[in-house]
């Protein structure tokens, strides 16, 4: 097979992979806070339900594509575009195996930061070109929540990049073969756990689309395969958080030999999808200010303080 | 020489969206769609940084000027709220004669720098000299401290500033200080 | 009360927060191997009370005639004005409905008209499943709502108390019912 083959299905595959997993997410994600709410969640169609994404996709796609007369009509269309393409985009650079992986960029972690960063504009223009009060003030939040979780996200991955020396992704595993970076950077991936959460803008950080408040927030006027973008977009970006945690800090394909190294990949990032639902199963949704507050008065300090104590044990 | 055709494509292709779009940014009346042209501009200034071989230059464009600056642009844009009216107002202000003085300013900032390009020595090859990481940190920290301390100092007034303007007032103090701001 | 401050009492905070949230996080994993309250409907039926408010249906006597005396209280009584009928009168004396019509598409089963009901004609029962295709369909007409039997209070008959003079029966003929009192007598 020629390198340009090999890369073509690499890239296919992939991308396939990643939008199909996402909405098998959404599944997995009801049936298991069904599950922990005492209930079955979706388990009618198909063997346990897991065909409830062919009928989910069906009935969005059949609904009328609506775009509003207030709306701005170009923006409108594009924004949801934009969401899904960020965190796919972000996706490319991610290593799942050896030979397998999208592009090998050696500033591949900062991409990955400049398309996180880039997301936030699909849900502003989304809200902006709605013309809508409540997408107005989820678009607000959406700015504010996602520009302040971006500063500490990017300095907790800084431990990491001082310990491998690099930020290009698959030297960062490479790096950690005689040992995963979670033990020397607990605090730095509790941070960016945590980040990774608000940028996907899940519960309890999902002040944006705030149902009880904000009615949908920011895609309040969105229905059908736009909205069904978003939805996706989100999942894709739970998908994407996790498998960056599995690349820095659980040592990417890493593991005894009695898996496929794409295996232990998967199951790292599976685990780590799970731990995603659970915390928004059980935890409740903070208030804006206190929200804020985590941000900049506890989250900024410690990832600092994680930041200048790991640097001086490097210089010890 | 595939590759080298495709890079030219890509390359002048950036170029023409940055200058398309950096043009439209300054002509747009809705500020929202300026904006939007504006992040446009960035995104595609990105690439030609990536393609000039400066990674890293590229990388931080993307993260600082589209990911952070613009948003702050962004933010304030839909906090003031401005609906068609302010659209019209735009068109009243911006008259065609409005336009002279700056295009001759630009014209001659223009013809100068190609002048400087153009004049001793050629272009140096682009895609040849990738600029590392490591590099940037080394310049950034030797012969460039100075201007990177007076940079930090620069920022530390703005977040003093910040923290002087955030600051609760004591209580005799902030009653009625704030005005209710009307747009109707 | 002064409020706390110092290092002492961040880190109190902090850690209880954690706490609290990670108590949270394996009390709901915990579930994971909880059995599910749900009962799968269509395959299973749930529960339903001896009150339950459901279809509802009107009764008859213990002798099998109509218990509807037409009185309209139902129908006073419905929140949603979902009831609509209209009295007659048959030869032998006694009250029932023309016509009796219940718009299954505005009732919210709140069961005033049972309660109002004098005679124990109009009863709720325990069937919910109403579900049509057509909203026309919704609407019950008298045929449709009558049963055989008397539903909740079998031995209950309006006319054998009422003290109704009817079928040529005279007044306090009944069987549950006493002589009129003579009010011109002194006689006890
Ligand atoms: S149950 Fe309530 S709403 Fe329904 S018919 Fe009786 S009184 Fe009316
Ligand atoms: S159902 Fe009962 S309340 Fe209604 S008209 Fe008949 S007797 Fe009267």
């Amino acid at each position: 097979m020629s390198p340009v083959v090999n890369n073509l299905l690499n890239v296919v595959l992939i991308l396939v992979c990643v939008v199909f997993g996402a909405a098998l997410l959404t599944w997995l994600e009801r049936r298991l806070l069904g599950i922990w709410q005492d209930r079955y969640g979706p388990n009618r169609v198909g063997p346990f339900g897991t065909l409830q994404i062919v009928a989910d996709m069906i009935k969005l796609l059949m609904k009328q594509d609506w775009v509003p007369p207030f709306a701005d009509r170009l923006i409108f269309i594009v924004a949801p575009a934009f969401a899904m393409f960020v965190v796919v985009a972000a996706f490319a650079v991610i290593p799942m195996a050896p030979g397998v992986g999208v592009v090998d960029l050696n500033i591949g972690l900062l991409f990955f930061l400049a398309m996180t960063s880039l997301g936030v504009y699909a849900v502003m223009f989304g809200a902006y070109a709605s013309d809508n009060k409540y997408a107005m003030l989820g678009g607000l939040r959406a700015a504010a929540q996602m520009v302040s979780y971006e500063v500490f996200m990017g300095l907790s991955l800084m431990g990491v990049v001082m310990l491998a020396g690099t930020f290009n992704l698959r030297e960062l595993v490479l790096a950690q073969a005689d040992g995963w970076f979670i033990g020397p950077q607990i605090v730095g991936f509790f941070i960016f756990f945590m980040a990774g959460i608000a940028e996907s803008h899940r519960t309890p950080f999902d002040l944006p689309e705030a149902e009880h408040e904000l009615t949908a927030g920011f895609h309040t006027e969105y229905s059908g395969m736009k909205f069904a973008m978003f939805f996706i977009g989100e999942y894709v970006s739970v998908l994407m958080s996790a498998a960056m945690i599995t690349v820095l800090f659980f040592g990417g394909w890493l593991g005894p030999a009695w898996l496929p190294p794409l295996g232990w990949f998967l199951l790292k990032t599976m685990t780590l999808v799970l731990l995603m639902i659970l915390i928004r199963g059980s935890l409740p949704r903070p208030r804006y200010d206190q929200l804020m507050t985590f941000g900049w008065k506890f989250m900024l300090p410690l990832a600092l303080i994680n930041l200048l104590i790991t640097s001086a044990l490097i210089l010890i | 020489m595939i590759w080298a055709y495709l890079y030219n494509i890509v390359f002048y292709a950036s170029c023409g969206v940055t200058v398309l779009a950096t043009i439209l940014m300054i002509s747009r009346h809705n500020a929202v769609h300026a904006l939007l042209y504006l992040i446009i501009s960035s995104l595609s200034l990105a690439i030609i940084f990536y393609l000039l071989g400066a990674a890293f230059a590229a990388a931080l464009e993307v993260i600082v000027y589209a990911g952070a600056v613009m948003i702050l642009f962004v933010f304030v844009v839909m906090m003031l709220n401005q609906g068609q009216r302010s659209v019209v107002h735009e068109a009243a202000w911006l008259p065609a004669s409005g336009w002279i003085l700056p295009s001759v300013l630009a014209a001659i900032l223009l013809s100068l720098l190609l002048i400087g390009m153009y004049s001793d020595q050629p272009l140096p090859p682009y895609g040849v000299h990738g600029v590392a990481v490591k590099e940037v940190g080394i310049a950034l920290f030797g012969p460039y401290v100075l201007v990177v301390e007076l940079a930090s100092f620069l920022l530390l007034s703005g977040l003093i500033g910040a923290f002087h303007i955030a600051r609760k007032m004591p209580s005799h103090m902030s009653s009625n200080t704030l005005e209710e701001v009307d747009h109707g | 009360m002064k409020q706390k401050t110092g290092l002492g009492h961040y880190i109190y905070i902090v850690w209880d927060y954690f706490y609290s949230n990670i108590v949270t996080l394996v009390k709901v994993a915990s579930h994971t191997f909880t059995k599910a309250d749900t009962v799968e409907y269509p395959e299973q039926m749930p529960y339903l009370a001896p009150r339950f408010r459901g279809r509802i249906v009107l009764t008859r006597d213990p002798t099998g005639e109509e218990r509807c005396v037409a009185c309209n209280l139902c129908a006073s009584a419905c929140p949603t004005d979902c009831i609509s009928l209209q009295k007659t009168e048959d030869e032998s004396g006694r009250w029932s409905a023309e016509y009796f019509r219940i718009n299954f598409s505005r009732c919210v089963f709140c069961g005033m008209c049972e309660e109002a009901c004098p005679t124990y004609a109009i009863q709720l029962t325990q069937d919910f499943e109403l579900a049509e295709y057509e909203r026309q369909n919704m609407v019950y007409e008298k045929q449709h709502l009558l049963i055989d039997g008397p539903g909740k209070h079998p031995d209950y008959s309006f006319y054998e108390l009422s003290g109704k003079a009817v079928s040529g029966r005279a007044k306090g003929a009944g069987t549950q019912e006493a002589e009129p009192v003579n009010l011109k007598s002194l006689l006890p």
